[in-house]
C-alpha cells in the first residue's frame, strides 16, 4: 500500500512538469518560429531585411491583420468565429470617411470607426443569443455580406477620398527617434498596436470577464453553472470584436486617406489564420496574445521575405495556405504528446 | 424554529413545496415536497428520468419551477440563476462536473467568485490570493493535488469531483446537492468522496445526495426519498428502511418488494 501510494505520488509529479513544460511551448514555440525567419530574411537579405526602413515597412503593413486578429482571438477563445470583420472594417472607413468630409470635428470622426464596428459586434452578438442561431458562423456570415452590402449602398459603389490630416495621424504619421538617421521612426500606429495587445493580455488575464471568456471556451455549461451571464459575455466578445475591426478602419483610413467599400475583402480569413497560426484553439479556451501577434508576424514576415526575394504574390498565398495547415498539425502533435493517455 | 418529520436535529435548511415543472407538453415535475435539516444527509433515488436532476436543477436556480415554492431557513425565495442559489448558500455537484478542463484547478474552485478588487460589476482578479485560498481549501477538505495550478484537464476522475465538491464547499454552504457524486468514480476512489460528504455533515452543511448507488445511499444518508414519475412516491428515515425495499420504491412498488429485488438468488 506504501509502496503503492509512493508511486503514484511520483508519476504526477513528472506529469505536471511535462505538462507546464508542454504549456510553455504551447505559447511562446511560436516565437522560435518567428525569431528562425527573420534570422534566415537576415542571412539572406544582409543589406535591407533589417534597415530601419524596412522594420517600419513591416510594422505599419501587418496593423490591419494585426487588430483584427486581436479582436478575433477574443472570439475564437469562445470557440467562435466571426466572419464579419472585413465587412465591418469597409462600413467603418465608409462612414468616418464621410462624416469627415461633411464636416464633423476630428475627435468625433475618430470615434466613428470604433462605433461602427462596436454597434455591428452587438447586433453579431445578439443574434448569436437572442436568436440563438446555431453557430456563429452562420450569423457572422449574414453579416458579411449584409455590412459589405451597406458599403455600397451608403457610397454608390464609390470610394470617398481626402480624409483630413487629424484623422490620419494615427494611420500615417511617425515619431522620430534621436538616432539611427531618416528611417529610424516609430509609427503612431505601432504605439498603438502595442496598447491595444498589452491592454487584451492584461484583460483576459486579470480582470474576471477575460477569465469567463476562457471559461466559456473550456466548457459554457460550467461557466453556466457558475453564474455567469454567459449571452451577455458573448455579446461583449463580438463587440469588442467589431471594436478592434473599426480601430482597423482608422489605421487603413490613415494610410490610404480615402475610404473604399472593397476595403478588407477577405481581411477576416488573414486574421483567423493569423489567430490559428498562433496557437489559439479553434474548439476554444487556449491561446495567447504573444502567440496572435507572433501569428501576425510570421505572415507579415512571410510576404515581406517574398517580397524582398522577389518572388510572386501568388506564391505568397500558396505558402500561407500550407503555413496553415502545418502549424495546426505541429499543434495537433504537440497536444497529444502533452496529453494525458 | 420546529424541526418537522425529519431525523436531522437541526434546524430546516431548504423546503421545497409543491414544485411542478413542465418542459412543453410534459411534465417532469408534480407537486414535489422536499425538507432538508442541518447536517443531515438526504438520499434522493429514483429511477432515470423520474426527475431527480431536474427537481435539483430547480433547487439550484437553473431551472425555474412552473408553480411551486423554494424556502430557505424559514424564508421563501425565488432563484433565477445559480447566481441567486449561490447567495442563499446553496451550492450544486452536477453530474458531468461542470469544470473548464482548460483551467487551473484555483480558477475552477472560484469561478464566477473571484477573489479581488471590485471595479464598476468586473473584479480585478487576484490569482495569489486565489491559490492560496484554493490550497487551504482544499487542504481542509483533505484533498491532495500537486499544485492548485494543474489544468482539471490533467487530473483524474477522483480529483475532478474532488475539485468540483471544493468548488461548491469553498463559500460556506449551507447546502451541497450532489448529482451521482460517484458514479464515474474508481472504487478506490468513492469511499473518499463518501467521507468528504459526511465531513460536511458533520460541520452542519444538508447534504442531498442523488444516487443509483445503494451501498453509498446506505453509507452516508440519514434519509432517503423516492421520486417516482415526477412525484413524490415514498420517504423514511434510513434505520426503518432498507435496502430492498428503497429498491422497491425506485421502480415504482410499495411492500411487496423482496420479490422484485435484484441481489435475491432464486
Amino acid at each position: 500500500m506504501a509502496q503503492a501510494s509512493k508511486g503514484t505520488a511520483i508519476a504526477p509529479q513528472n506529469e505536471f512538469q511535462r505538462s507546464l513544460r508542454s504549456r510553455l511551448l504551447e505559447d511562446y514555440g511560436i516565437l522560435l518560429v518567428v525569431l528562425t525567419m527573420c534570422i534566415v530574411l537576415a542571412i539572406l537579405q544582409p543589406d535591407y531585411f533589417l534597415s530601419a526602413q524596412n522594420v517600419t515597412n513591416i510594422v505599419r503593413q501587418v496593423g490591419m491583420n494585426a487588430l483584427l486578429a486581436l479582436g478575433l482571438y477574443i472570439v475564437i477563445v469562445t470557440a467562435g468565429i466571426d466572419l464579419s470583420v472585413g465587412s465591418v472594417m469597409a462600413l467603418s472607413i465608409m462612414l468616418l470617411a464621410m462624416v469627415d468630409k461633411a464636416g464633423l470635428p476630428w475627435p468625433l470622426v475618430l470615434l466613428v470607426g470604433p462605433a461602427v464596428g462596436t454597434s455591428i459586434g452587438i447586433i453579431n452578438g445578439l443574434g448569436l443569443t437572442l436568436l440563438r442561431l446555431p453557430h456563429p458562423f452562420i450569423m457572422t456570415l449574414g453579416t458579411l455580406n449584409a455590412v459589405r452590402g451597406l458599403c455600397n449602398l451608403v457610397s454608390g459603389g464609390q470610394p470617398i477620398s481626402g480624409i483630413s490630416d487629424e484623422v490620419r495621424f494615427i494611420g500615417i504619421a511617425d515619431i522620430p527617434l534621436p538616432f539611427g538617421g531618416e528611417f529610424a521612426v516609430i509609427p503612431v500606429s505601432a504605439i498603438l498596436l502595442l496598447v491595444c495587445y498589452a491592454g487584451v493580455a492584461w484583460f483576459m488575464k486579470k480582470v474576471s470577464l477575460g477569465r469567463h471568456i476562457f471559461a466559456i471556451g473550456g466548457n459554457p455549461q460550467a461557466a453556466r453553472v457558475a453564474g455567469i451571464n454567459v449571452n451577455g459575455v458573448l455579446v461583449f466578445v463580438y463587440a469588442a470584436s467589431g471594436f478592434f475591426a473599426g480601430l482597423a478602419a482608422l489605421l487603413m483610413a490613415g494610410r490610404t486617406g480615402s475610404g473604399y467599400p472593397n476595403l478588407g475583402i477577405g481581411a477576416e480569413l488573414d486574421a483567423i489564420a493569423a489567430v490559428i497560426i498562433g496557437g489559439a484553439s479553434f474548439f476554444g479556451g487556449r491561446g495567447s496574445v504573444v502567440g496572435v501577434f507572433a501569428g501576425v508576424l510570421v505572415m507579415g514576415l512571410l510576404r515581406n521575405g517574398l517580397n524582398l526575394m522577389n518572388i510572386s504574390a501568388f506564391w505568397q498565398q500558396t505558402l500561407i495556405g500550407v503555413i496553415i495547415i502545418f502549424a495546426v498539425w505541429i499543434d495537433v502533435l504537440r497536444r497529444n504528446s502533452g496529453q494525458r493517455k | 424554529m420546529q424541526a418537522k418529520g425529519s431525523s436531522g436535529d437541526g434546524e430546516i435548511l431548504l423546503e421545497a413545496r409543491g414544485i411542478t415543472k413542465y418542459f412543453g407538453a410534459v411534465t417532469a415535475l408534480e407537486g414535489v415536497n422536499l425538507t432538508l435539516s442541518r447536517g443531515e444527509v438526504l438520499g434522493v433515488v429514483g429511477d432515470n428520468g423520474a426527475g431527480k436532476s431536474t427537481l435539483m436543477k430547480v433547487l439550484s436556480g437553473l431551472f425555474r419551477p412552473s408553480e411551486g415554492e423554494i424556502w430557505v431557513q424559514g424564508r421563501p425565495v425565488v432563484f433565477n440563476s445559480p447566481r441567486d442559489s449561490h447567495k442563499a448558500g446553496i451550492e450544486m455537484v452536477y453530474q458531468d462536473l461542470a469544470l473548464a478542463g482548460n483551467m487551473p484547478i484555483f480558477e475552477n474552485i472560484y469561478l464566477g467568485r473571484e477573489p479581488g478588487r471590485k471595479v464598476g460589476g468586473l473584479t480585478l482578479v487576484d490569482h495569489a490570493q486565489s491559490r492560496k485560498l484554493a490550497a487551504e481549501h482544499l487542504n481542509r477538505l483533505q484533498v491532495h493535488v500537486k499544485s492548485v495550478d494543474q489544468n482539471v484537464e490533467d487530473l483524474s476522475g477522483g480529483q475532478r469531483q474532488a475539485v468540483a465538491i471544493a468548488r461548491a464547499t469553498a463559500f460556506d454552504a449551507k447546502v451541497v446537492i450532489m448529482d451521482e457524486p460517484t458514479a464515474a468514480l474508481a472504487i478506490k476512489e468513492v469511499g473518499k468522496v463518501l467521507d468528504l460528504i459526511k465531513r460536511l455533515k458533520d460541520h452542519g452543511v444538508g447534504v442531498i445526495l442523488i444516487s443509483h448507488r445503494m451501498d453509498d445511499v446506505f453509507y452516508v444518508c440519514d434519509r432517503v426519498m423516492a421520486i417516482f414519475h415526477g412525484r413524490n412516491f415514498a420517504e423514511a428515515p434510513l434505520k426503518d428502511t432498507n435496502r430492498n425495499e428503497v429498491i422497491g420504491w425506485i421502480m415504482g412498488t410499495k411492500g411487496h418488494a423482496t420479490g422484485l429485488a435484484h441481489d435475491k438468488v432464486h
